[in-house]
């Protein structure tokens, strides 16, 4: 079954007052606002969320959004793939919907972060590593650390023109209303900020951010029906790699972004050439470059150029993360996979104002770990 | 007493990994062969200074990935450096009983194991 997407939505992200299920009830709250179906039709509710438990000891939290969107009945789970929860969260609603188990699917993604501390957010962001890691103390951002310096060994890719994507998703964020900052970075700012995990530099990763997004999932028969502004679901897959970051046989290859996006593409009957804007998880600026190489928009050791000739800016051949991405616009884990398809909507629709895109074909990758597991998405603008 | 094995796990096809798995993550083969790095000298692959490091954790934490030649194959670990290293640098493991406080970290400290290797570099006499 064809499946559509006919309410999105998303809370302002940064350093938020309300907590996670607050957040939660305010983007589903919005997203049925948004859509031209109210909360009698959702028979299926999922929460997409890394660490509640951990970030606030709250757990339950599906269900405690069923109610507080007086959506009581409905069947509810929450969904954990680390970072790529939101992803995976999108993979569950299509998943529910096509398969006719669902008529009508609210995915709400989201993250309360802000209230602990950087040593104590990183380490429960940590925990997702396998014990041999853990114990040495590694980050998220360590991983990328060690990448990135195999990268520009590898490459002829430069410290400067990986700060190249900070820069650019740090102006489109300026345009969007929702995102965590709204002040342009220049590369020296990026070249000198204090290092994180050498060679990179505090500039060169997402902030920590609290912040919910929500979509609407229906059958497009359905969709048809009710509405002319809706988008199409055209393809979903999702793919893993080690768990173990090491023991990849090249470390600089995201082998899951490759795999989901060959199994989104073929679904949606496209290639990577059809696609007109796309929203990539951008926890690090090195990993834009590297999920360019993954999705065959670049060769190998070549997706850091797209970012330095502009190709990847608003106005270039291949717009990436006009939203201002994770780097920019924030990135509360479980609701970074949601917002990205959000922005695509919004573009797909022709409703993003100064970041709109010409678009009829968009994707979005989210990735969890570093690059431990992944899911894409293809859309189209109603046919 | 000597220190505990610095362990690579093979597979009957000659794949192997530090970690071990239950399964060789290559080609699903059980992995019954065990090869002892701890006294061997290995390569850095890379390495990186984190500063940002979880509570209980040194900082910075030099991190570095290592790989050793096993039969006609290589295997990368990673683990901490006692010191500063580069690319290329020929290492050798060094035991450290406790690698970060348990008692601070999130994960239980009773799930797993605290102790492993750090990193020394093999300077020239």
């Amino acid at each position: 079954m064809d499946v559509a997407i006919v309410g999105a939505s998303m809370t302002e992200f940064g350093e938020r007052e309300g907590w996670l299920v607050d957040l939660l009830a305010a983007a589903g709250a919005a997203c049925l606002d948004d859509a031209p179906l109210g909360p009698d039709a959702v028979e299926h509710c999922y929460v997409a969320n890394m660490a509640g438990g951990e970030f606030e000891g709250r757990t339950g939290v599906m269900n405690a959004l069923v109610q507080e969107l007086g959506l009581i009945g409905a069947y509810t789970q929450r969904i954990d793939q680390t970072s790529a929860s939101g992803g995976a969260g999108i993979h569950a609603a299509w998943q529910s919907v096509a398969s006719g188990a669902s008529d009508c699917t609210l995915l709400v993604g989201g993250e309360k972060m802000t209230h602990r501390s950087t040593p104590e957010s990183s380490d429960i962001i940590a925990s997702l590593t396998h014990p041999a890691e853990y114990k040495h103390g590694v980050t998220l951002p360590s991983f990328a650390g060690l990448t990135a310096r195999l990268y520009l060994e590898q490459t002829d890719a430069t410290r400067e023109h990986l700060a190249a994507v900070a820069v650019k998703n740090h102006r489109n964020a300026v345009d969007n209303p929702d995102a965590q900052f709204h002040e342009e970075i220049t590369t020296e700012d990026v070249l000198d900020a204090p290092t994180v995990a050498d060679p990179l530099g505090l500039y060169d990763f997402c902030p920590v951010t609290d912040g919910a997004a929500a979509l609407l999932f229906v059958p497009e028969s359905v969709a048809e029906a009710v509405t002319d502004d809706y988008v199409t679901v055209a393809g979903v897959g999702g793919a893993t790699d080690t768990h173990v970051v090491h023991q990849r046989e090249d470390p600089t290859r995201l082998s899951a972004v490759a795999e989901s996006a060959e199994t989104a593409l073929e679904q949606a009957g496209h290639g990577i050439e059809d696609v007109d804007v796309a929203e990539l998880h951008d926890m690090v600026t090195l990993l834009e470059p590297l999920q360019l190489e993954a999705l065959g928009v670049t060769d190998p050791g070549e997706g850091w150029r797209p970012a330095v000739e502009g190709t990847t800016a608003r106005d270039g051949a291949f717009p990436v993360n006009p939203s201002g991405g994770l780097k920019a616009k924030g990135h509360p884990l479980g609701a970074s996979g949601v917002a990205q398809v959000y922005e695509l909507v919004a573009q797909l629709r022709g409703e993003a104002g100064p970041r709109q895109v010409p678009s009829d074909v968009a994707l979005a990758t989210s990735i969890g770990g570093f690059g431990n597991c992944v899911t894409t998405t293809v859309l189209e603008g109603a046919r | 007493m000597s220190d505990p094995e610095l362990l690579a796990h093979g597979c009957p096809n000659g794949h192997y990994t530090n970690p071990g798995h239950e399964r060789c993550p290559t080609c699903g083969e059980s992995q019954r062969e065990t090869v002892d790095l701890a006294d061997r000298t290995g390569e850095v692959l890379t390495w990186t200074e984190s500063t940002a490091t979880p509570s209980g954790v040194r900082r910075p934490n030099t991190l570095a990935v290592v790989v050793f030649h096993v039969a006609d194959t290589t295997v990368s670990v990673l683990g901490g450096t006692t010191e500063p290293v580069a690319v290329g640098d020929a290492v050798k493991p060094e035991y450290v009983p406790e690698l970060r406080d348990p008692d601070v970290a999130v994960r239980e400290a009773a799930s797993q194991a605290w102790d492993g290797y750090r990193f020394r570099p093999v300077r020239d006499e």
